[in-house]
């Protein structure tokens, strides 16, 4: 891989990542058809590269009063148990089954992305 | 809420992304408004991708050395889209993004 094309890719991720609209899809997106890697070694790569940017806009966030941290810990206990489960089950299935199915979640959310009304604060 | 992690855990999990673009929605739905529901998705998500990571690491797939290549321009690129896009409509990339999305799963679909 090239130093320019990484630093265009990962600079797009980023990009993407703040406005909330799934960064590490174009990552993933780009090792799959244009590097070569495996669905699994993508999404363990794009795992790696999320979690130090998470962790800084996090602390912002956080710093800022954004996180209602009360309020979603329910949805972290209860996504614990389905990360567990669904993980281990990506690492241990074909990975051709692994790659189909999140081309079948890149269209959805996809096609909810594209057809997805403004928000009411953006100009 | 706890329905919202069930699902974004099961995405995460499974493909080691895509619990924001879940996470969000379901969050305004729960009564947050957009930045909220932003900041606190990534809240939830770190949280997940840290066990995520744990077990990729565990099984032995885990690229580091690959990962760590992308992190630098990917944190300039987190910084200034934050910033730049504050000023910016966001629908437009929002569309631009949706399109090449659902051209990467055609493609994808189609890979042999």
């Amino acid at each position: 891989m090239e130093i320019i094309t990484i630093a265009v890719v990962s600079f797009c991720t980023g990009v993407f990542a703040s406005l909330g609209i799934g960064g590490g899809m174009v990552l993933i997106i780009y090792l799959t058809l244009f590097a070569g890697f495996s669905q699994l070694s993508a999404q363990g790569i794009n795992l790696v590269f999320f979690l130090p940017i998470a962790v800084i806009s996090l602390v912002l966030h956080t710093k800022n009063k954004l996180v209602e941290w009360k309020k979603i810990f329910p949805a972290m206990i209860s996504g614990l148990v389905t990360v567990i489960i669904f993980s281990i089950t990506a690492n241990v299935i074909d990975t051709k089954y692994l790659e189909k199915g999140f081309a079948i979640f890149l269209i959805g959310a996809g096609g909810i992305t594209l057809f997805q009304r403004k928000p009411k604060n953006e100009n | 809420m706890f329905f919202t992690g069930l699902l974004v855990g099961t995405a995460n999990g499974l493909f080691g992304s895509g619990g924001g673009m879940i996470c969000v929605p379901l969050l305004e739905k729960n009564g947050f408004d957009e930045k909220k529901s932003h900041a606190s998705s990534i809240a939830v998500t770190v949280i997940l991708s840290f066990v995520s990571t744990v077990v990729y690491f565990t099984k032995g797939n885990l690229e580091f050395s690959t990962a760590l290549k992308f992190i630098p321009m990917g944190l300039v690129g987190a910084f200034i889209g934050a910033k730049l896009l504050k000023k910016m409509s966001g629908n437009t990339l929002r569309k631009i993004f949706g399109a090449v999305m659902i051209t990467a799963g055609i493609r994808l679909l189609m890979k042999g």
